[in-house]
């Protein structure tokens, strides 16, 4: 008798199988209760993971309910790499999929927003521009095109999630009122910092990671919001170091 | 068969720790007597960040030891060659002392399960396990040591004991041993077997690590004691006496404590650190 991985693995996932045979104490009686070991280290190691990979998640449904979706979460969607730190990318859409927790529209991109911060967590270091490097002939700079930091993330949402993010992180935080909010997330040294996005902000930034010159993206994001301040946008990005290159040869030539 | 020109693994005699995060500023203040420090290989494959820079700035000061928990060396299927890429990745950038991994399997099915899984030990599973360490030295270009598991059930189909497998292992492939003195002694308890004459089976010349941890107590569906390798607690007294009678005669060896969930104060673990350096200290020179 012997028991291949496929078998051992399917057991081990869902525990209405039976617990497979060729497996034994000392004795030679059945394995039984000792195949749950394995069984109990995956789910609680798995469950965990999600509690730490969406800590705000959590707080919002309570521990116990985040136990029994994680629960689910994980024989649905097990790890696809060994790396625990990118765990639960399937986790947005797997809470928008769920019935129950329809009335809580805002939920997946809550978890966006906390995948957004682990991305940016261990992505790759990098120095931002110095300010100055801005301080040249206006139409030099309206004809550059940029380069952003790996560790930015940039998160479009139709609900209030930076107020819900501040609301569960700060002590003092006000109330998250209805509204549709964008998120520029930057890191200046090793902490993801989330900030909240100015009108037209995400318009201006899509349009430069799309490759437009400053100017042209400065005119998508006007088109798509008349109130865009292109002064206050980019001031978060210099400050958290989200610009590595501006690219100005355009103009050289 | 390892190449002789490839690296070897140096880690001092001495006691090491499971490096945590939250330990950082006082390992750098008061780490005495931690001659070392052990990572998971797969918590430093991130691009960059605070843990890389962490790592780095360590690395400067102490030995490092990368262990490796999700390569699935005893897996059915080959190695996850993406997987195998950022290890060397990890490994060329960072130079450790030393790299080990574990006689398990995590992964099947491209489904990781963050468990170690058990294996028959089999002259098939023998000749598949020498191939993927054959595999994993070849690409790392450094010779590699396997740890032993904790066991808690046992496979109808094995026809080899657990040391004479690890020893065919390391004749076939070249590689060392990390022994795990709690996980012979979880094993024993489960199992039934004396874990002093495992240890008398056990290779020890081939010993390049210790690992001690701690381990919790359940029961079977018989009312028969069931260890769980758990890494949450301290180090039991049977298993400082079983560390005795291995370094009595192993000699020194580099000894580390690990201590993965609820992690405790600093001070707490370097009080288990300290056990473990008096245990180092006691060997007659």
């Amino acid at each position: 008798m012997s028991v291949n991985q496929s078998t051992f693995h399917t057991a081990l996932l869902d525990p209405a199988q039976p617990v497979p045979d060729g497996l034994f104490d000392a004795e030679t009686r059945p394995a039984g209760r000792r195949f749950s070991v394995y069984r109990n280290n995956v789910a609680v190691s798995l469950t965990e993971a999600t509690h730490q990979a969406f800590p705000i998640i959590t707080k919002l449904l309570g521990p116990k309910n985040m136990d029994g979706l994680a629960g689910l979460f994980l024989r649905r969607h097990p790890p696809s790499s060994p790396l625990m730190m990118f765990y639960g990318e399937e986790f947005p859409q797997f809470l928008a999929n769920m019935e129950q927790l329809s009335h809580l529209g805002y939920l997946p991109d809550v978890a966006r927003l906390e995948l957004a911060l682990r991305r940016s967590y261990h992505a790759a270091d990098s120095t931002g521009i110095d300010p100055q490097a801005l301080a040249i002939e206006p139409e030099t700079l309206m004809a550059a095109t940029v380069e952003f930091a790996p560790a930015m993330e940039m998160l479009r949402s139709p609900w209030p999630v930076h107020a819900i993010w501040r609301f569960n992180t700060e002590a003092d935080a006000p109330a998250p009122q209805p509204q549709a909010q964008d998120i520029l997330i930057t890191r200046p040294e090793f902490d993801p910092i989330p900030h909240l996005l100015p009108p037209g902000g995400a318009d201006w930034i899509a349009a430069l990671q799309a490759g437009q010159t400053i100017g042209t993206a400065h005119e998508t994001a006007l088109a798509a919001n008349p109130d865009f301040d292109l002064g206050a946008t980019l001031a978060l990005l210099l400050q958290g170091g989200a610009i590595t290159t501006l690219n100005t040869e355009r103009l050289d030539r | 068969m390892l190449d002789n020109s490839l690296r070897s693994n140096r880690l001092p005699s001495a006691a090491g720790v499971g490096y945590k995060p939250q330990h950082f500023a006082q390992i750098l203040e008061d780490a005495a007597p931690v001659g070392w420090l052990e990572i998971h290989a797969e918590n430093y494959m991130g691009d960059g960040g605070r843990p890389l820079a962490q790592l780095r700035h360590l690395s400067e000061q102490f030995p490092i030891s990368v262990h490796g928990v999700g390569l699935s060396i005893g897996g059915e299927m080959p190695l996850d060659a993406d997987h195998l890429a950022r290890l060397k990745h990890l490994v060329g950038w960072l130079n450790p002392a030393s790299f080990s991994e574990h006689l398990a399997w995590s992964t099947h099915d491209s489904h990781f399960l963050n468990d170690l899984l058990p294996l028959p030990y089999t002259d098939a599973t023998l000749a598949r396990i020498c191939d993927h360490i054959d595999q994993v030295q070849e690409v790392l270009g450094r010779s590699m040591l396997l740890e032993n598991p904790s066991s808690y059930l046992a496979f109808a189909e094995s026809t080899w004991s657990e040391p004479n497998f690890l020893r065919e292992l390391a004749r076939r492939t070249g590689c060392g041993l990390l022994l795990d003195v709690n996980n012979v002694f979880v094993s024993a308890t489960n199992l039934d077997f004396s874990p002093q004459e495992y240890i008398d089976a056990y290779p020890l010349e081939k010993v390049g690590e210790i690992h001690l941890g701690g381990h919790d107590e359940d029961e079977d569906d018989h009312g028969h004691p069931l260890l769980i390798d758990s890494h949450g607690r301290e180090v039991v007294d049977p298993v400082w006496a079983l560390l005795d009678y291995v370094l009595e005669r192993s000699g020194p060896k580099p000894v580390l404590v690990e201590w993965d969930t609820d992690v405790p104060d600093w001070p707490v673990l370097q009080a288990e650190a300290a056990r473990a350096h008096a245990a180092l200290e006691r060997i007659p020179a």
